[in-house]
């Protein structure tokens, strides 16, 4: 049964990944906010993050993740800013569902060639450090989870600096609240937009390091990402960093609390039944503008 | 289809019709199955997304809800399926007010009605994944029993001509939509919410009508379904891939169209072919399925990109319109 | 037939419209006008049923309609044009009329037959088969005239339906307003385009900041030292009384 040690267990581990999501969902709504793109793609793009962790890690390389963190998150910035010239950036002016519609062909691209190319088996990694466990009160955590989410955090962190303090952190947030505007005091509207969207992916890529660790990849892990990245930002508001945050940490532990209730099969209701409950009762999420 | 088009109408149903007569195999009727069935279910998705606007991205809910109700009435009850097929109809009709009573009540439209729709597949799906009554994710098995009282054929020709019958059903009544008030104010609805409640339509009333009536038909695609196959899971049932090629069906033909859907599935269909055989062709493929798929993607992708109103938007008008004289 | 009573509309704080009152009679047509920002279209916007309003009352034909959603509102009898047209702009201009038509018969060869007869009227007659988004602004204008009249309402509420027409444009218009109020459509408009008010309008009423400030007929609140300064400025009527031309 549930006791209040299981469930404060469950507290603290929902927290930990929570962190984690609160990466993958920044991400998510800085490019809604600065593009107004909702990026069907996104878990996608994780997923593909993960593997190149994976075969990042596998001989004969041989690269832990977290000394991998920085290659792939630039690896996945590049990845993300040339997706935005290639492809994104020529559809980012049409109607919401269109461009909606369009990122939506983009994860099944994405989907099926992964799944053509690396086999539908789950891969996992092993770092010497995963069965490490810290105990936290009650609870027992595995040591990469507190480090993931540390580390987390630390990235939003300094995603939020870069944000406010430096030169194209303004110039994004500029976009974000009047494109027009920001054109006319001569911003490079097309190159902060890729930027953006660079920036998203590139939290991507550094979800993705932090998750491998604890997590297994397959094909289908988009699917699953994706509807978590929406639910978070839905919860928390299109397009607020705040929202993202508190969004992300809500998830992880409803996430972990309703695998404990309900069981492993029906406690996956939680995130779309939380989805749905935001869209009907508060789609604006708890942070985000008015509509 | 404009009044001129009646004898193209007749002609192209007697060669439907024809068709297992002309193309005897067995590969070539089951071709004809599956075109003619995703461009019943296509067509279906048509109702609510291309005549009333409402894209959705989780339509397979309306699928599995009828695939599973058959199901468990049939193998755990002993129904008939043939009477248990107007149940799942039924249960369809039922999430479609359900799915659209609460949307539409939250004024959701556009992205987020999509984005909803998603989120209540993918509840089917843990559902039908975790519950009992649905053997979770064993999936229900279907006695073979092929004797036409039991909704089985042996000869795969009857299974074409019932995926025939339900899309001459649902191609009439997306024809209907061009002829009828109901129709004009669900277009009215997809052009322009105010101006359309500023000439007196209920568009809450008129939207929920819409999915009720595209849950239904899409619904009794499940059944046909499960009789075919004689089997269902949570991920058949309500996995996203169903929801898209309804939707892909939809889109290539040309939304808001009545042929469009049939149109949309035999590209759709040829082209899944072309990609498979070709990468069949190439040594190392074992499994060139996703590669079709990954087309889809990118025929997605172009359809809107370039080609928004579908093939049949080549022909120049968009939708079927009016016509005097 | 129309009894707006005190109604009063805010937005965050702001009063849009602030205890306007207004009649309309069954065979009058009224006007209302006023600067940019008074209020006009949230006035309309209450009464139509796109906006709710946060205290007063709209009553028609004894009726009380305040707060109704705008569908129910037309089926009671007042229609609307909106000051950016909205057209359904993928159909043709007939079937946008039938739109309107649908709205008292459910049968489509009716609707078809009204639509066209109303279509017609207003000089849409060859553009029946035409794109709604084809049209220029002065048919889309028409067509917004037309879809609204096919909804055979007995009060028409007309949003600006003269803004960006040429003069030449402005006396069609004039006259269809006309020739619709001749088969027993009360009017209420909100117009800025004077020629339009002065030779359509019995009454008209003058909002400024939300509150009506005069009423009467045109000439009585074209001299109204409220009136002037409302669009002039501050001590405008005492400089045109005094200076005369030099104003």
């Amino acid at each position: 049964m549930l006791t209040p040690e299981i469930l404060f267990a469950g507290l603290i581990n929902g927290l930990m990944a929570g962190g984690i999501y609160v990466l993958v969902a920044v991400g998510l709504t800085l490019i809604y906010g600065v593009l107004h793109i909702i990026n069907f793609a996104h878990g996608s793009l994780l997923m593909l993050a993960m593997y190149a962790v994976f075969f990042l890690w596998r001989k004969p390389l041989g690269l832990d993740p977290y000394i991998a963190l920085p290659v792939v998150t630039a690896g996945a910035f590049a990845a993300g800013y040339l997706l935005y010239r290639a492809l994104i950036g020529h559809f980012s002016h049409g109607k919401d569902e269109n461009t909606l519609l369009i990122t939506l062909g983009l994860s099944i691209i994405i989907d099926n060639a992964s799944l053509f190319f690396f086999t539908g088996d789950t891969q996992t990694i092993d770092v010497p450090y995963a069965g490490h466990m810290i105990s936290l009160g009650p609870a027992f955590v595995a040591l990469p989870k507190i480090v993931s989410f540390v580390a987390a955090l630390i990235v939003c962190l300094l995603l939020g600096l870069f944000m406010t303090r430096s030169d194209t952190g303004k110039a994004i947030r500029a976009v974000a609240r009047e494109r027009q505007g920001a054109r006319l005091v001569g911003i490079d509207v097309e190159r902060v937009m890729a930027i953006s969207y660079g920036i998203g992916i590139a939290c991507l890529g550094a979800a993705a390091c932090l998750l491998m660790p604890t997590f297994y990849v397959s094909p289908t892990s988009g699917h699953a990402f994706v509807l978590i990245a929406f639910t978070i930002v839905v919860l928390g508001g299109m397009g607020s960093f705040k929202g993202a945050l508190f969004g992300g940490l809500i998830i992880g532990v409803v996430e972990s609390i309703c695998g404990l209730w309900l069981g492993e099969q029906l406690g996956q209701i939680g995130i779309p039944l939380v989805f749905i409950l935001i869209l009907l009762l508060r789609p604006t999420g708890l942070f985000g503008a008015a509509r | 289809m404009t009044r001129g088009g009646l004898p193209f109408a007749v002609a192209g149903g007697a060669a439907l019709i024809a068709y297992p007569w002309a193309f005897t195999s067995n590969y070539a009727i089951n071709v004809g199955f599956l075109v003619l069935f995703a461009a019943y279910l296509g067509q279906t998705w048509n109702i609510a997304g291309g005549f009333a606007g409402q894209t959705s991205f989780g339509h397979v809910v309306f699928f599995g809800t009828g695939a599973y109700v058959s199901a468990i009435l049939h193998v755990t009850y002993g129904v008939n399926p043939w009477l248990a097929w107007p149940f799942a109809a039924l249960a369809g009709a039922f999430v479609g007010w359900l799915v659209g009573a609460l949307s539409y009540r939250a004024g959701l439209k556009g992205s987020y009605f999509a984005l909803i729709t998603l989120a209540f597949a993918e509840t089917g799906r843990i559902l039908a994944n975790s519950l009992p009554i649905t053997r979770g994710g064993l999936g229900i098995l279907v006695q073979a029993d092929p004797r036409a009282a039991n909704f089985q054929f042996r000869d795969p020709i009857w299974f074409y001509y019932v995926a025939l019958a339900l899309c001459g059903l649902a191609t009439f009544v997306a024809w209907r939509l061009t002829r009828t008030r109901f129709g004009a104010r669900l277009a009215a609805i997809r052009e322009n919410e105010d101006a359309a409640q500023a000439l007196g339509i209920d568009t809450f009333r008129e939207k929920v009508k819409c999915l009720t009536l595209s849950g239904a038909l899409c619904a009794a695609g499940g059944t046909v379904y499960v009789q075919k196959y004689l089997y269902i899971d949570p991920w058949i049932a309500f996995g996203v891939d169903k929801s898209v090629e309804m939707l892909l069906v939809g889109l290539i033909g040309g939304a808001g169209t009545v042929l469009g859907p049939l149109i949309g599935a035999g590209v759709l269909h040829l082209v899944g072919e072309v990609t498979r055989d070709l990468g069949n062709m190439l040594p190392w493929v074992t499994n060139a399925q996703p590669l079709s798929i990954i087309v889809y993607g990118a025929v997605l992708i172009a359809i809107v990109a370039w080609l928004p109103d579908g093939l049949m938007g080549l022909f120049g008008r968009r939708y079927s319109g009016e016509r005097r004289a | 037939m129309l009894e707006v009573r005190d109604l009063s509309k805010s937005f965050g704080g702001l009063a849009a419209v602030d205890r306007a009152s207004l009649d309309v009679a069954a065979d009058e047509i009224v006007a209302l006008i006023g600067p940019n920002g008074a209020g006009k279209t949230t006035l309309f916007a209450c009464i139509a049923g796109f906006a709710k309003p946060d205290d007063g009352s709209v009553r028609f034909l004894g009726q009380n309609l305040t707060g109704w959603p705008p569908h129910r509102i037309c089926a009671q009898g007042i229609a609307r044009t909106f000051q950016v047209t909205q057209p359904f702009a993928r159909l043709s201009v007939l079937e946008n009329v039938m739109v309107g038509a649908y709205q008292t018969t459910p049968h489509r060869r009716e609707a078809a037959a009204r639509a066209e007869d109303v279509a017609r009227r207003l000089g849409l007659g060859r553009q029946l088969d035409l794109r709604a988004d084809a049209l220029t602004l002065a048919g889309s204008k028409r067509l917004e005239l037309a879809r609204a009249l096919a909804t055979r309402p007995k009060l028409l509420l007309l949003d600006e339906v003269m803004a960006g027409l040429n003069p030449v444009e402005v006396e069609e218009i004039v006259g269809m307003v006309r020739a619709i109020h001749a088969t027993g459509v009360a009017i209420l408009l909100i117009e800025h385009v004077m020629q339009a008010v002065v030779s359509l309008a019995r009454r008209v009423y003058v909002l400024n900041n939300g509150r009506i400030i005069a009423d009467g007929s045109p000439a009585a609140t074209a001299a109204d030292p409220a009136v002037i300064e409302a669009y002039l400025g501050h001590g405008a009527a005492a400089r045109l009384t005094h200076g005369g031309a030099r104003a």
